[in-house]
């Protein structure tokens, strides 16, 4: 069974004088795999990850055509407080998230409000602190911590209801390079010690992000017009030609291909475009 | 450019009111047309020092000069007309209900004729491309244009020095390009463009010189290649190499002789296709 599935799905904001923001997705997001999801300002990308988690339709109400599944269940029917045990969603400023008033009480707060046993939360509590590393800060104020720290208590707050999906909408935009590099490396953790099983990034520095993808899914105008594991997509047509921040090797490598002075695979990485000139 | 500073911060320390010390003696100089990147680790100071520039906060200790004036003693609307700060987050600097009426705002107390402020209005939403929203409101635009609009109402007052916070968070290449592109602009002008950014790619592109803090210290201060390679420098400060000085690095290593100053995808490019025409001789046995 997909993870995600959308089934000839569409949605349009009430209220709203605009058109379907999301148009005629077919999407199926599997397990184990770190995908990053990549489109203009304004493509959708934010509405389709709403649409993950049932807050469309259930918190943010309009026009829905079709089906989302998570797990088998129905986003329609399935209230937002199951779905959230099966994905998590970390928003791009974790100012917005965080409301208690130290760190131990924020991770509590989901499974508390879930109904979990006291010794299964304190048990989940000292794990998340451990796999987000800030068992330090338990007794901290979230307001009194950097930037870099609160993205990863919001983070932990996230896999403290165990979620299969972890779902985060810029998340690194306010952290300075090395931070961001940082809480990136520690998304790829949780997946590869299968903390959890699957993550969904969306983020415009691409460069960072690209290294680390398995899969991408390009959304542009509120549709999906590309998905696929990660070299297949950029060595494609359609990834250099919606707007997106192309990496600089990327670029470098691109012209001289135009420039019928190179052949072979884009880079991802410095690394392998320093694999490209050792073969050369 | 002059010779003589526009902006003169000498030693200044700023203490907030439940005791933290933001800045403990940061000292340096701007110079009027210059484009300046502050960066560093978050929490170094970097907003804390460019709120000084309109006087939002006024020195603890030391002083910070505005075209000679000292702000500690200037009022900051007067100030406030010389220096624009554009922050990081548009939602928190837009609030009127149309798009014409945020600019409208903006003109306001500059002693304009109505014709003029109209006038004023027209110019501004041609430049910024957002005509077709003038009577919308700011907050159902896109994140992009929310960013346009927010320039531009700081744009509209023509400040001497602009303040630009973040200006490239969550914007996509489109976005981007006009920001540089405004950024020159201005630089041409004569304007002195002033840039708290994380975006190493963007300031490697776009701003000559940097100055790096941490700590509430100025740490380096320099042409930006040249800090941007520093790898002790980087590391205090929590930033990273560019990616192409990184891959020139790695081309220096593996035995390649680059020149010292690639960092652009166009000077990569140059070297990189005299690389492959070299190679490609080679294996018709050619000279290299």
């Amino acid at each position: 069974m997909n993870l995600i599935k959308f089934e000839d799905f569409s949605f349009k904001y009430s209220g709203q004088a605009q058109d379907f923001v999301l148009k005629d997705i077919d999407l199926e997001i599997d397990q184990g795999k770190f995908i990053l999801l990549s489109g203009i300002t304004g493509s959708g990308k934010t509405s389709l990850v709403r649409a993950m988690n049932g807050l469309i339709p259930q918190f943010y109400h309009g026009e829905m055509i079709g089906n989302v599944f998570v797990k088998g269940k129905n986003t329609r029917e399935v209230p937002t407080s199951l779905l959230s045990k099966e994905v998590g969603l970390v928003f791009q400023n974790p100012e917005n998230q965080l409301l208690a008033m130290n760190v131990e009480r924020e991770i509590a707060f989901g499974p508390e409000n879930l109904g979990i046993e006291w010794n299964e939360i304190d048990s989940r509590i000292k794990e998340c602190l451990k796999v987000v590393n800030i068992e330090h800060l338990k007794k901290k104020a979230p307001f009194e911590l950097s930037g870099g720290e609160q993205q990863r208590v919001a983070i932990a707050s996230v896999l403290s209801l165990q979620p299969e999906l972890i779902i985060l909408d810029e998340p690194t935009s306010l952290l300075d390079p090395l931070g961001a590099i940082r809480i990136l490396l520690l998304l790829k953790d949780l997946l590869q010690e299968k903390k959890v099983s699957t993550i969904i990034v969306i983020e415009h520095r691409l460069d960072l992000v690209l290294p680390l993808s398995d899969e991408i899914i390009l959304i542009d105008k509120g549709r999906i017009i590309e998905q696929g594991k990660t070299h297949e997509v950029i060595n494609g047509d359609i990834f250099l030609n919606i707007g997106l921040n192309i990496p600089k090797c990327v670029s470098v490598f691109q012209t001289l291909k135009n420039d019928k002075l190179y052949q072979g695979k884009l880079p991802l990485s410095v690394q392998e475009s320093i694999e490209i000139i050792k073969m050369s | 450019m002059t010779s003589i500073p526009q902006i003169v911060v000498n030693d200044l320390q700023y203490h907030y009111p439940d005791g933290t010390i933001a800045l403990k003696g940061v000292s340096l100089n701007i110079y009027r047309g210059e484009i300046v990147g502050i960066m560093g680790k978050n929490g170094a100071g970097k907003s804390t020092l460019i709120k000084t520039f309109n006087g939002l906060l006024k020195p603890t200790f030391g002083t910070v000069y505005v075209e000679n004036n000292n702000i500690s003693d200037t009022f900051t609307s007067y100030l406030s007309k010389k220096v624009g700060i554009v922050f990081q987050n548009p939602e928190l600097q837009l609030f009127a209900n149309t798009v014409e009426d945020e600019i409208k705002f903006s003109l306001k107390n500059l002693n304009l004729s109505k014709e003029a402020i109209d006038e004023k209005i027209s110019e501004t939403l041609k430049i910024f491309d957002l005509e077709k929203y003038r009577n919308r409101s700011p907050f159902n635009l896109s994140g992009g244009e929310k960013k346009r609009l927010a320039i531009a109402s700081i744009m509209c007052r023509d400040p001497e020095i602009i303040v630009f916070d973040e200006p490239t968070i969550g914007q996509d290449a489109s976005g981007i390009t006009f920001i540089k592109q405004i950024i020159k602009e201005n630089a041409t002008s004569g304007k002195t463009v002033v840039i708290v950014t994380h975006d190493i790619e963007f300031t490697i592109d776009v701003i000559p010189r940097i100055i790096l803090m941490a700590d509430g210290l100025v740490v380096a201060d320099g042409p930006t290649h040249k800090i941007l390679s520093h790898d002790t420098i980087l590391e205090m400060t929590s930033l990273t190499s560019p990616q192409l000085v990184k891959f020139s690095k790695s081309l220096t290593e593996l035995g390649e002789k680059v020149p010292e100053d690639i960092f652009l995808v166009k000077q990569m490019v140059q070297y990189l296709s005299e690389f492959f025409k070299n190679e490609s001789r080679k294996r018709k046995g050619g000279k290299p």
